[in-house]
């Protein structure tokens, strides 16, 4: 599906996250510098064999918030040429939770800018992971304090 | 006055309900309103004392002055990505 260039971009969705779709919305003939970062759900944590994710997420407030970060990386990189995109639901191995595409003239403030709104998701965005295992009851994983504070246990490499 | 509270994910486990109306009086704060749901027993008294809260879908804190119909929620440590 083709969908025209337009600036900035946030959305939380239930439907399955199409990363060309998100990539389509960013690009521009003075950008040589085009990111797409896809977050997944791993196969495995802590050890643990995991079957799947259930996203939940306090929706009207985490369309809010994604928007204003996307807003604060824009004004960051100097484009509106960002677009975001959490899923929520249930989610299987290997499927795309969230999907953040950026293109700027050089490749510096495009990295910055995808950094700073994965990191900021991480931070704030009201949204909780219940994981599902092959070999136990699912639970609700530690997440951050959105005060700023560290809260509970970090597990090493969270990526998606 | 009343308020409406939002409870989410861990939250929601832990109380047993998605939200719920509160009457709360005048002028109460945040911090306040979190002390009238604990008071109640159990299942409230399990919440923090002190957690996150949303007013009306911003993050405010314990002072924060709440006003007849606002919406507050509470919120769990956040794994969103």
């Amino acid at each position: 599906m083709s969908v025209p260039p337009s600036p900035l971009h946030a959305g939380v969705v239930r439907a399955p996250i199409d990363p060309a779709e998100v990539l389509a919305r960013v690009g521009a003939a003075e950008d040589g510098a085009v990111l797409l970062f896809l977050g997944t759900v791993r196969d495995h944590n802590d050890g643990r064999p995991v079957s799947g994710m259930s996203y939940e997420a306090y929706e009207p407030m985490a369309r809010e918030v994604l928007e204003a970060v996307a807003r604060e990386a824009a004004a960051r990189l100097g484009t509106e040429r960002i677009a975001v995109v959490h899923r929520v639901g249930e989610l299987d191995v290997g499927e795309v939770s969230v999907a953040i595409a950026v293109s700027s003239p050089h490749r510096a403030e495009a990295f910055h800018a995808a950094r700073y709104v994965i990191e900021e998701i991480k931070r704030r965005l009201p949204v909780w992971k219940k994981e599902r295992y092959l070999d136990g009851p699912a639970r609700w994983l530690a997440g951050a304090d959105p005060r700023g504070e560290a809260a509970g246990a970090t597990r090493g490499e969270e990526s998606g | 006055m009343q308020v409406r509270t939002l409870f989410f994910a861990s939250y929601r486990d832990l109380v047993g309900v998605g939200q719920m109306s509160l009457d709360v009086p005048d002028g109460c704060t945040v911090s306040d309103l979190v002390g009238v749901l604990r008071a109640r027993g159990r299942p409230f008294d399990a919440l923090p004392a002190d957690p996150a809260v949303a007013v009306n879908r911003t993050y405010s804190g314990p002072g924060t002055r709440l006003a007849s119909g606002d919406e507050v929620a509470f919120i769990p440590p956040v794994a969103g990505g």
